[in-house]
């Protein structure tokens, strides 16, 4: 019977868990879109996710779209495929890879600074200390990081995006030889609106969970530096496993 | 008028709260007039912090009623409690100053984010807060991790009467500091309390603190408040928990879950 409990136990755990992400990510929602907006913030926490987080995602694109050309390259060249390249990386980069990289990489670098932030203030009584001066934590901390999250996300894919086919064209030109002009071509044949506008979608998705669960885990712990410490690597763990299988979901929704 | 002053600033009738299977409050009966100051004392883990954080509303009690000028705000939420929220001010046993921000916008947040005054008039009077506490106002700029632990107090304090709330709480005003520091902090809250004509509840274990800011004292014991009266009736209160709490004995009725050995 015993065995039977631990299955009991570690499903209601579960499931009160998911009510209180949900009622959570409602009640966040809910104050998003009522007054007072605090604008000052929204700005400062845009410039933090998207600015801020250009050099780390610039560059993880960079390198991504150069390892997507080599490593097609060594692969398609045994069927004299070769031709294939650039659209593989343009493709790749657009509809997965950008999103994808992206947001793991913000993820790491704004999802834990939340959750620390708020996680801090939370067990400092700071979060109590907004509510005693008649300011809503949910309005003055949570809504703007969300609302910039899903803002600034979609932003530094697209500048993501164009790095990383800059990265697969570098590459493809320096490294592989291959003709500037035949490269810029087959890169913009295949490419479609579609596959642009489905990563950026992702994007907004990916930028919302990962403000959520930073917010959420940093709003909910407790006991001191070690709370806040389990509760940035919760924000960050949660957050990339949630990226990687709702990446899996929408592509599923976006081209089936 | 003479209604209102026979209204309870707060009143709580049996509230009750637990976290499991601990039953933190149990059953507190509290009353506080208009202008008084309460001070609740009592040992570490009997539920002070509960009960103000239960009376905020940062805390949904299991049973029991809190009434604020006679209006039940146990279980209110968004506007109405924002409402409430106005007319209460508090000085956190951390500070709990945003370190994000500086000094003066600390003090002056609730005339800012919660009023909705300008900053350059919020910032006048946070300057005259901060004077009111003893800080100049070359503190004003500085951010709150600059200061020592008695100025962060200060300017909790200034924080806390900024928006001239009419119930101010105090929770553990003198923890931390050196008996000097601990007095010049009681002479503050003497002093805002009186200048603001606010209602004061206090909880603190610093029996020099209680007897230096209160009229009223009451001592909570394993979840409920088992004496209240006078401050100067303290001293021949009858009551043995009262008696080996106010002259700090570990004998006593009052069982410290200390392992010894």
């Amino acid at each position: 019977m015993g065995f039977l409990s631990g299955i009991g136990r570690a499903t209601l755990v579960f499931l009160a868990a998911t009510g209180r992400l949900a009622l959570f990510t409602a009640r966040s929602l809910s104050h998003c879109v009522r007054p007072p907006y605090y604008p000052r913030l929204l700005v400062q926490q845009m410039r933090e996710i998207g600015y801020n987080s250009l050099p780390v995602v610039g560059l993880t694109a960079l390198f991504t779209g150069m390892v997507l050309a080599l490593q097609s390259y060594t692969g398609f060249a045994r069927f004299n495929a070769s031709s294939a390249i650039a659209t593989v990386v343009v493709l790749s980069i657009t509809r997965e890879l950008g999103p994808v990289m992206a947001g793991l990489m913000v993820a790491g670098r704004v999802g834990a600074a939340m959750a620390a932030e708020i996680g801090t203030m939370r067990v400092t009584e700071q979060v109590d200390a907004l509510s005693t001066l008649s300011t809503n934590p949910y309005k003055y901390l949570v809504a703007p990081r969300i609302l910039a999250g899903t803002l600034m996300l979609p932003c530094l894919v697209l500048v993501a995006d164009i790095i990383g086919v800059f990265g697969g064209y570098v590459v493809s030109i320096y490294r592989l030889g291959f003709n500037p002009a035949a490269y810029l071509t087959s890169t913009a044949q295949y490419l479609e609106t579609n596959d642009v506008v489905s990563g950026l979608v992702k994007a907004a998705a990916f930028g919302f969970i990962i403000a959520l669960m930073g917010c959420y885990n940093g709003y909910h712990s407790k006991g001191g530096a070690q709370g806040v410490g389990a509760a940035t690597t919760h924000a960050v763990v949660s957050a990339s496993i949630m990226i990687l299988m709702i990446n899996y979901l929408l592509t599923g929704l976006f081209f089936s | 008028m003479s209604a209102a002053t026979e209204t309870p600033k707060i009143e709580l009738t049996g509230v009750k709260k637990a976290f499991g299977p601990k039953k933190v409050l149990d059953g507190v009966d509290l009353s506080v007039a208009k202008g008084e100051s309460f001070v609740i004392i009592g040992g570490s883990g009997t539920g002070k912090s509960v009960m103000l954080k239960s009376i905020l509303g940062l805390l949904n009690p299991d049973a029991g009623t809190i009434k604020v000028d006679g209006e039940d705000t146990t279980h209110i939420t968004g506007r109405a409690r924002d409402r409430v929220m106005t007319k209460f001010g508090m000085l956190f046993q951390g500070g709990a100053l945003f370190d994000s921000l500086p000094v003066w916008q600390n003090v002056a947040f609730g005339l800012i984010q919660g009023r909705g005054m300008r900053r350059a008039q919020a910032r006048d009077i946070a300057i005259e807060k901060l004077a009111a506490v003893g800080l100049g106002s070359d503190v004003a700029n500085l951010s709150p991790a600059e200061l020592s632990g008695g100025m962060q107090k200060r300017v909790g304090l200034a924080r806390a009467i900024a928006t001239t709330p009419e119930i101010i709480f105090f929770d553990e005003p003198t923890t931390g500091l050196d008996p000097i520091m601990a007095d010049v902090i009681n002479d503050l809250i003497v002093k805002c309390v009186r200048d603001l004509g606010a209602t004061a509840l206090t909880i603190t274990q610093d029996m020099a603190s209680a007897r230096k800011i209160s009229d009223r004292i009451g001592m909570l014991y394993q979840g409920k408040l088992i004496w209240q009266g006078p401050t100067d009736s303290i001293d021949d209160s009858g009551n043995p928990y009262v008696d080996q709490f106010i002259h700090g004995r570990a004998e006593g009725p009052i069982q410290m879950q200390v392992k010894l050995g």
